[in-house]
């Protein structure tokens, strides 16, 4: 699993405060306790509450390149904001998080991807919002990946996101997201990869940790590869540590999830 | 015509044995193994830096039950460690690989002090690297091989063997003397991962350490031995960091096990000379471990030795 640790983003009133008061320290911890406990990368995004999005997108890039040489993803719905942080990051690899997939964006974001040659988040949603039903989400997933190919992309390189929706108010979306990610897999060879941000969907539920840790278990089995979480959950970790074993991802060791946090480890 | 190129992500460990004068110690070189990106040989796909090492058998006494060939190279020097230490690098010996069997309690029970002496006297007399063996008696291990670390302290030398119910004297011995360490597992890849993490667990790097996987000779397990080793490898160039070390293999021992290797031209006529069968065996075994990634072979017979080398050039050139 590709873990995209979730923490640096200005909702979180510790990350606030450090982007109000410029006070870098806060964000290297943050950035570190993820990078500790497992991340793979790390999310940036400035927050809600942010006047300044292109500055503090720039600023949060720079220090955080301070303490870690781990991807970056640049997470902004904003173009500009986009371009900015890709040039502001100079020293990490970059994901762009992310364009929807929508062909006049993924006509614009596709090349920017293939300039900075950074790796790229499209998201299952399309002019007419997030699509209902498994054949419409797999035919987004499809213009994703072959504007791609068109662009000079490689699919390593491609992240795409079935959306998944709060269990609450939409429940029957679950299972057709995780059988439209099923089909994802044969879009192409290599496949591109599957990425899943989990809040949304325990948001208002009661058992909200016990959702997004059985749908991660699930998700592995459909192929999902990369996931937008808090790398210090460790029970939502240990899931799908031992849903990668199951699925022969790993060898079996009676220590399998010490040998995962030891062959996955970014710590300078 | 494209090639496939599979795309591996991280390497095999690379570790360096022996300590010369300016290290600490007293060999007059060191060997390095593993730092492989890619499968044996497959120069297209990735580097394969160093070959593998040829370490030569000898053991602390004389051996009872050698076949004749075996005879014929080392019996009369087989009585003083020393004299079969010189011998086997006469012959081409890379490292020595001092195998402690008079310690154990049914072959000598001999102490923990005679077996530090012997291996003096090996360091004594030849400049190579060290493997340095125990008897496989756990409790015994356990008082022989924390003197024998000290006595070879800053040579740098490669200890075994840990395994899963006993790993914890020995990784300290290594930790205190500055050895490295060899990991054992019963031709099993979950508990040769498993004892990996053991030791790692106790502050030892795992760079540190070098695979045992049991070996298994042409015709007795060496399917076994390969598909584990070559398993092991790929997950290791996958980025299993617990499976990411070289891997020794105990060729000369296992091959002069087996009767094809052994059995006399009287019993067996239609086989042909016993000279240049068993050689012939042992040098097979060593020919196919290595292409499933064994990084040290250790060996016993001088001819098998010498063409596995040439194959080794050949291969290289």
């Amino acid at each position: 699993m590709f873990v995209i640790g979730e923490r640096l983003n200005g909702m979180f009133l510790d990350v606030r405060k450090g982007i109000q008061t410029k006070d870098k320290s806060i964000i290297h911890k943050v950035a570190l306790d993820q990078v500790k406990a497992g991340a793979n990368a790390l999310d940036i995004n400035v927050g809600p509450a942010s006047d300044k999005p292109l500055e503090t997108m720039v600023w949060l890039i720079e220090t955080v390149q301070e303490v870690t040489n781990i991807t970056l993803s640049i997470d902004t719905p904003k173009f500009d904001v986009m371009k900015a942080g890709l040039q502001a990051c100079t020293k990490n690899p970059i994901l762009m998080n992310s364009t929807k997939g929508e062909e006049a964006k993924l006509d614009k974001y596709m090349p920017l991807a293939k300039e900075y040659n950074a790796s790229i988040i499209g998201l299952c949603i399309n002019e007419k919002g997030i699509p209902k039903d498994v054949n419409s989400r797999v035919e987004t997933a499809a213009l994703i990946a072959a504007k791609a190919m068109e662009h000079g992309v490689e699919m390593d390189r491609v992240y795409i996101d079935p959306i998944v929706m709060p269990a609450n108010v939409a429940q029957e979306q679950s299972k057709i997201v995780l059988e439209s990610m099923s089909q994802f897999r044969l879009l192409s060879d290599p496949p591109p990869h599957i990425v899943v941000g989990l809040s949304n969907l325990g948001q208002g539920a009661r058992e909200r940790e016990l959702l997004t840790r059985t749908w991660i278990v699930m998700g592995v089995f459909n192929g999902l590869d990369a996931a937008i979480m808090d790398a210090a959950d460790k029970e939502m970790m240990d899931a799908f540590i031992t849903a990668e074993l199951l699925m022969s991802k790993a060898i079996y060791s009676d220590s399998y999830i010490k040998a995962y946090q030891a062959s996955h480890n970014h710590v300078q | 015509m494209e090639s496939v190129v599979e795309k591996w992500t991280t390497k095999v460990n690379t570790i360096t044995l022996g300590a010369t004068k300016q290290m600490g110690g007293t060999r007059e070189k060191t060997v390095t193994v593993g730092g492989s990106s890619t499968l044996p040989y497959l120069n297209f796909e990735g580097a394969w830096p160093n070959p593998p090492a040829i370490a030569i058998e000898m053991w602390d006494r004389e051996p009872d039950g050698w076949p004749e060939p075996l005879a014929d190279a080392y019996a009369d020097v087989w009585k003083d460690p020393a004299k079969w230490a010189k011998r086997a690098v006469e012959y081409g010996a890379e490292m020595l690989c001092v195998t402690l069997k008079g310690t154990h309690p049914d072959f000598g029970n001999r102490s923990p002090d005679e077996a530090a002496g012997v291996v003096k006297d090996v360091l004594k007399a030849v400049g190579v690297p060290l493997i340095i063996w125990g008897s496989g008696d756990f409790n015994k291990d356990n008082d022989v091989m924390p003197r024998v670390s000290e006595a070879a302290k800053g040579e740098n030398c490669l200890l075994g063997t840990a395994v899963e119910k006993n790993y914890k004297t020995l990784t300290a011995s290594c930790l205190a003397d500055g050895h490295k360490i060899i990991g054992e597992s019963p031709l099993d890849i979950n508990i040769a991962k498993q004892v990996n993490i053991l030791i790692s667990e106790m502050g030892f790097k795992l760079e540190d350490i070098v695979i045992f996987p049991a070996t298994g000779a042409l015709g007795y397990g060496m399917e076994y031995s390969y598909s584990i080793m070559e398993r092991g490898r790929t997950a290791g160039l996958s980025g299993d960091r617990m499976l990411a070390q070289p891997v020794i293999c105990t060729v000369g021992q296992e091959s002069w096990r087996v009767k094809e290797a052994r059995g006399s031209e009287k019993d067996f006529p239609t086989w042909g000379d016993l000279k240049k069968r068993g050689p012939l065996w042992e040098a097979t075994c060593a020919a196919t471990l290595m292409q499933a990634g064994g990084e040290i072979v250790v060996m016993r017979h001088p001819d098998a030795v010498k063409s596995f080398k040439s194959l080794l050039r050949e291969f290289t050139a």
